[in-house]
C-alpha cells in the first residue's frame, strides 16, 4: 500500500504548545519527568492477576473535573481522558480562554464499551440456571442497565465531556480503531493545519487498562501478558503486553497562531505518517516501517526514537529487526514504564517526545535486554513509533525548535 | 476551460460514485423508487424476541443475510455492498485497488451478547459466571476470531483489504453525524491535495437487544409500534421519538481536475461542510440553538454561498420532540422567513434513523434529490406541529427545481454536521 502522508502542498509549521498526561505513573509533567529519570514503573501483578496492569496513580479528578455530577456521567476512561485533556489546556495556558476553545479543533482517539460487570455476570448466571425464556435478556436489559451507562460507553462521549467540561467545540471528532486511532489523529490534525484548515487542536485519548472486560477482548486473542511483569523487549516467548490505564492530550497550534498568543512551545510536530500492512507474510511490518522512515523526515544525528511497541508478536520481534538496522539511534519503549494504553500510546509518546526535547534530555533506559542506550547528548529530534499489536503503523518526526 | 478550483482557491470536490442500503432495498434504483413513492421500510422485529421491550419495532435490513448474525458483521456487509455499488458507478480504479484513502462511519465496535453467551456456555455450570471465569477460558485460541471481529479497527480494516483503498484507513464516530463526519474527511484530504481520490462510506447494523435497550432507556425511542409504518413522525404534533434502522451510504468523491481528466459522470458537487460542537449536555441540545445555528452558518460559508442559495434542506428530522424543535429553532434563525417556504424534508420519516449511516444515507438521497429534480416527502405527517411551520413536503413526493441542497446531521456528544451538496460548481 501507498503510505498516507500529511505533507500537502501548503506547510504551515505546527507547534506543540500543550502537554496533558494522567497515567500510572502520576500526573502532570515534573512527576512524569521525575519518574522517567528514577525508572520508576507502577505495575499491579496481583490485582487482576495472572494478568499484569499498570493502574492508574491516585488523582484528584475535582482538579479538572470540578462538578461531581459531570464526574458520574463518566466511566473511568472518560474520566481519565477529559481530565488529562485539562492538564494539555492548562500547560498550553488556554484553560478557560473561551475565545480559543470555541473555535478549537478535537480529535479524540477512543476505544469505549465499558460494561457493568454485575448486570452481565447475573444475566450469565440466570442463563445458566436455565432461564432461557424469550425476552429474559430484554428484560433483565431493561430493569438492570443504568441509563446513563450507554453514554459511558459510547466512544465519541469522551469528546463530548471534554466539550462539556472544558469548552472545547471547534469541532468534534473521534476516531477508533486501536493504536492506528491515535497515529491518525495526530495526522488528521497536523494535516488540517498544515494545509490551513485548523489553527489549534487538541488532540490525544485515553484508556482504563484495569477492566476485566478489555482483558476478555485482548484474551481472545492471547495477547495479555500474564504472572510477573518483564519489560518490553525481555518478553521473548512470553509475548504479550500488559494494559495500562492513562490519559494523553497534546495541544497542537500553527506557528503563527502561537506566536500571535505568545505560547511557548515544547517542540515541533514535523510530520506523522501511517500505513497499515496486511500482515500476511513475515516481513511485513518491518517493511513497512523501513518504508515508512524515510517519508518521516530528515534525520541527523541528534536524533532518538520513541515507540510504543507492545510486546505483541510479532509485530514487536518485526519492529526490533527494523531498529537492528538503525543502531545509531537511542530507543527507549513507552510500553515498559506505562503499559500499552492502545489508542492513547501514540499521543503519549508525542508528549514524551516533546517533553524530552523541552527538557533537553532523553529519559534513561529502562531495559535488560540492551535494545535501549544512554543518550548524552540533547536530542534535538525523536521519532516516534506506533505499530499496533494486530493492525497499523505509523511514524512521527518531533523537533526542537531553534 | 472550466475552472477545476473553487472560490476560496480549494480544488472543486464532485461525486462520481453512490451507494446505499436501507430498510426500503438495495441500491439507489430501488431505495429511489420507494422513497418518492412515500414507503416505509420500519417493520416489526423478527431478528430476536422483542418481549419486554417497549418498542418493537425498526427499519431492520434482514434481506441481506449474515450468519451468525452480529450488528459488527452486518455492518461491514452493508459497507460492502454499498462500496461496491459506488464503486461500479464511478469506474475508478480497477476491482480491488481504489486509488485513495477509505473514511468509515461506523459504531462502536463491542463484543455482543451471542458472543458473551457463548461464553458463558464455555464455563460450563460447574462454576459461577464472572469475567474471571469468562478470562479463564478466553484464551487458548478458541475464540481467536473474536478479537479480530471485535477491534473498532475491523470493518475498516477488512473494507480496506477487500476495496484496496490506501494507507491507513479511518474509523470514526460522531454518533448520529458520523455519516456526515467521514464525507467532510474525504472532501479535506481532496482540498489539502492528499488524494485525487476518496471513498466515504457509512454504515449501521445496529438493531440488537442491548442497542435497542440502551435508546430506550435514554426515552429517545417511538413505541408507535403499532402500525410500525407510521411510527416516524418527524415534525408532526404526536411525534414520539425516533426508530433505529439500519442502513449504509458511500460516496466516491474526487477532485473535479481528476475526475473530468478520467472522463467520469460527474453526480454532483460536495460543496461545503460545516461542524461545530455543542457543549450543553449529553443528549440534548443547547436551549439556545446556536451550536446548530452556528454549525448551518459554517457549512454556508464553507461552501461560499448564503442560505437563498439553498433550495432544499434535507433535515436530521428523527422524529424526536428535541431534536425536531431545535431543528426549527436552527434553520429558522439561519434562513428567517424562508424557513417556512423552502422545502424540508426528513428521510427518517420512512427509512428510519440509521444512525452512524445516516450522513452518508442521506447525502445520496440529497444528490438524488438534485438528480431527478423531485424532492422525496415527510411521511405520516398528519398532525402538523403549530411550533414548527416548516414545509415539510407531506406525505406525497414534489417535482422541484432544486440546485442546491443542505444535509443536516446532530448527535449525541453534542455532534453538529451539515453538508452542501450542489449540481453545478458553485
Amino acid at each position: 500500500m501507498t503510505e498516507t502522508t500529511s505533507s500537502g502542498p501548503a506547510t504551515a509549521e505546527v507547534w506543540i504548545t500543550g502537554i496533558g498526561l494522567a497515567t500510572s505513573l502520576g500526573e502532570g509533567l515534573d512527576a512524569h519527568w521525575d519518574a522517567l529519570n528514577q525508572r520508576r514503573i507502577n505495575v499491579d501483578e496481583k490485582g487482576f492477576a495472572p494478568y499484569v496492569v499498570h493502574p492508574l496513580a491516585p488523582v484528584n479528578f475535582d482538579t479538572q473535573i470540578p462538578k461531581k455530577g459531570d464526574q458520574r456521567q463518566m466511566e473511568a476512561w472518560q474520566r481519565i481522558g477529559t481530565y488529562a485533556a485539562g492538564l494539555a489546556l492548562e500547560s498550553a495556558g488556554i484553560k478557560g480562554d473561551k475565545e480559543i476553545l470555541a473555535r478549537m479543533d478535537m480529535i479524540v482517539a477512543a476505544g469505549g464499551g465499558e460494561r457493568d460487570l454485575a448486570v452481565d455476570s447475573n444475566i450469565l448466571n440466570s442463563e445458566a440456571k436455565g432461564n432461557s425464556a424469550p425476552g429474559f435478556l430484554n428484560e433483565r436489559l431493561m430493569n438492570d442497565l443504568r441509563p446513563t451507562l450507554f453514554l459511558a460507553q459510547l466512544s465519541n462521549l469522551l469528546a463530548g465531556n471534554i466539550a462539556i467540561v472544558h469548552g472545547v467545540t471547534g469541532s468534534s471528532r473521534t476516531f477508533m480503531g486501536e493504536e492506528a486511532a491515535g497515529v491518525d489523529a495526530a495526522r488528521i490534525a497536523l494535516a488540517r493545519i498544515a494545509a490551513g484548515q485548523s489553527d489549534i487542536a487538541l488532540i490525544g485519548g485515553s484508556q482504563n487498562g484495569e477492566r476485566k472486560d478489555l482483558l476478555v477482548l485482548y484474551e481472545f486473542g492471547d495477547f495479555n501478558l500474564t504472572g510477573k511483569f518483564v519489560p518490553v523487549w525481555a518478553r521473548g516467548e512470553k509475548s504479550g503486553f500488559a494494559l495500562g490505564s492513562g490519559g494523553a492530550f497534546l495541544v497542537i497550534e500553527s506557528r503563527a497562531h502561537a506566536e500571535a498568543r505568545g505560547a511557548k512551545p515544547y517542540a515541533r510536530l514535523t510530520n506523522v505518517v501511517a500505513d497499515m500492512t496486511r500482515r500476511k507474510q513475515p516481513g511485513e511490518i518491518a517493511a513497512t516501517l523501513e518504508r515508512l522512515w524515510p517519508k518521516v523526515g530528515k534525520l541527523g544525528n541528534d536524533c532518538a526514537i520513541i515507540t510504543g511497541a507492545t510486546g505483541a508478536e510479532p509485530a514487536t520481534s518485526e519492529e526490533r529487526t527494523f531498529l537492528s538496522k538503525h543502531p545509531d539511534f537511542a530507543v527507549r519503549a513507552s510500553g515498559t514504564t506505562f503499559g500499552h494504553t492502545m489508542e492513547t500510546q501514540f499521543p503519549l509518546g508525542l508528549a514524551l517526545a516533546a517533553l524530552s526535547i523541552e527538557r533537553g534530555a532523553l529519559f534513561p533506559p529502562n531495559d535488560p535486554a540492551g535494545v535501549e542506550v544512554e543518550m548524552s547528548r540533547p536530542p534535538t529530534q525523536i521519532v516516534v513509533i506506533g505499530t499496533g499489536h494486530w493492525r497499523g503503523e505509523g511514524m512521527a518526526l518531533v523537533e526542537a525548535i531553534k | 476551460m472550466t475552472a477545476t478550483r473553487d472560490k476560496f482557491g480549494r480544488p472543486i470536490v464532485v461525486v462520481t460514485g453512490m451507494g446505499v442500503v436501507t430498510s426500503l432495498g438495495s441500491g439507489k434504483a430501488d431505495n429511489w423508487k420507494k422513497l418518492t413513492a412515500g414507503e416505509s421500510g420500519i417493520r416489526t422485529i423478527t431478528r430476536f424476541p422483542t418481549d419486554g421491550l417497549k418498542t418493537t419495532m425498526a427499519g431492520t435490513v434482514d434481506f441481506i443475510p449474515v450468519e451468525p448474525f452480529s450488528s459488527t458483521d452486518l455492518s461491514e456487509r452493508l459497507g460492502e455492498v454499498v462500496a461496491e455499488e459506488a464503486i461500479a458507478q464511478a469506474g475508478i480504479g480497477t476491482r480491488g485497488d481504489f486509488p485513495g484513502p477509505l473514511f468509515l462511519a461506523v459504531a462502536p465496535v463491542e463484543v455482543e451478547w451471542p458472543q458473551r453467551q457463548e461464553l458463558g456456555r464455555a464455563i460450563g455450570t460447574s462454576s459461577e459466571v464472572d469475567y474471571d471465569a469468562m478470562l479463564r477460558v478466553s484464551g487458548g485460541g478458541r475464540f481467536a476470531q473474536y478479537h479480530r471481529r471485535f477491534l473498532f479497527g475491523s470493518v475498516a480494516d477488512h473494507l480496506a483489504e477487500k476495496f484496496g483503498t490506501k494507507g491507513s484507513p479511518i474509523s470514526l464516530s460522531t454518533a448520529c453525524a458520523s455519516g456526515a463526519s467521514a464525507i467532510q474527511l474525504g472532501v479535506e484530504a481532496i482540498r489539502r491535495g492528499e488524494a485525487d481520490a476518496t471513498l466515504c462510506v457509512a454504515t449501521d447494523g445496529s438493531v440488537n437487544p442491548e442497542a435497542l435497550v440502551r435508546f430506550s432507556l435514554l426515552s429517545a425511542l417511538s413505541t408507535h409500534n403499532d402500525p410500525p409504518q407510521a411510527a416516524v413522525r418527524p415534525f408532526s404534533k404526536n411525534r414520539d421519538g425516533f426508530v433505529m434502522a439500519e442502513g449504509a451510504g458511500a460516496l466516491v468523491l474526487e477532485s473535479y481536475e481528476a475526475a473530468t481528466a478520467r472522463g467520469a459522470q460527474i453526480l454532483g458537487i460536495l460543496a461545503g461542510c460545516g461542524e461545530l460542537a455543542d457543549s450543553f449536555h449529553r443528549t440534548r441540545s443547547s436551549p439556545d440553538g446556536k451550536p446548530i445555528i452556528g454549525c448551518v452558518r459554517n457549512a454556508l460559508s464553507d461552501a461560499g454561498i448564503v442560505s437563498d442559495q439553498i433550495d432544499y434542506i434535507n433535515a436530521h428530522g428523527t422524529g424526536t420532540p428535541e431534536n425536531d424543535k431545535m431543528e426549527y429553532l436552527g434553520i429558522s434563525t439561519v434562513f428567517g422567513e424562508r424557513a417556512t417556504q423552502i422545502p424540508v424534508s426528513s428521510n427518517k420519516s420512512m427509512v428510519g434513523h440509521t444512525l452512524s449511516a445516516a450522513g452518508a444515507v442521506e447525502a445520496v438521497f440529497s444528490l438524488l434529490t438534485l438528480e431527478h429534480q423531485r424532492i422525496p416527502p415527510t411521511i405520516n405527517y398528519d398532525i402538523p406541529d403549530p411550533a414548527i411551520p416548516f414545509d415539510v413536503v407531506p406525505n406525497k413526493a414534489r417535482d422541484a427545481r432544486v440546485t442546491a441542497v443542505m444535509s443536516n446531521s446532530f448527535g449525541f456528544g453534542g455532534q453538529n454536521a451539515s453538508l452542501v451538496l450542489t449540481r453545478e460548481p458553485v
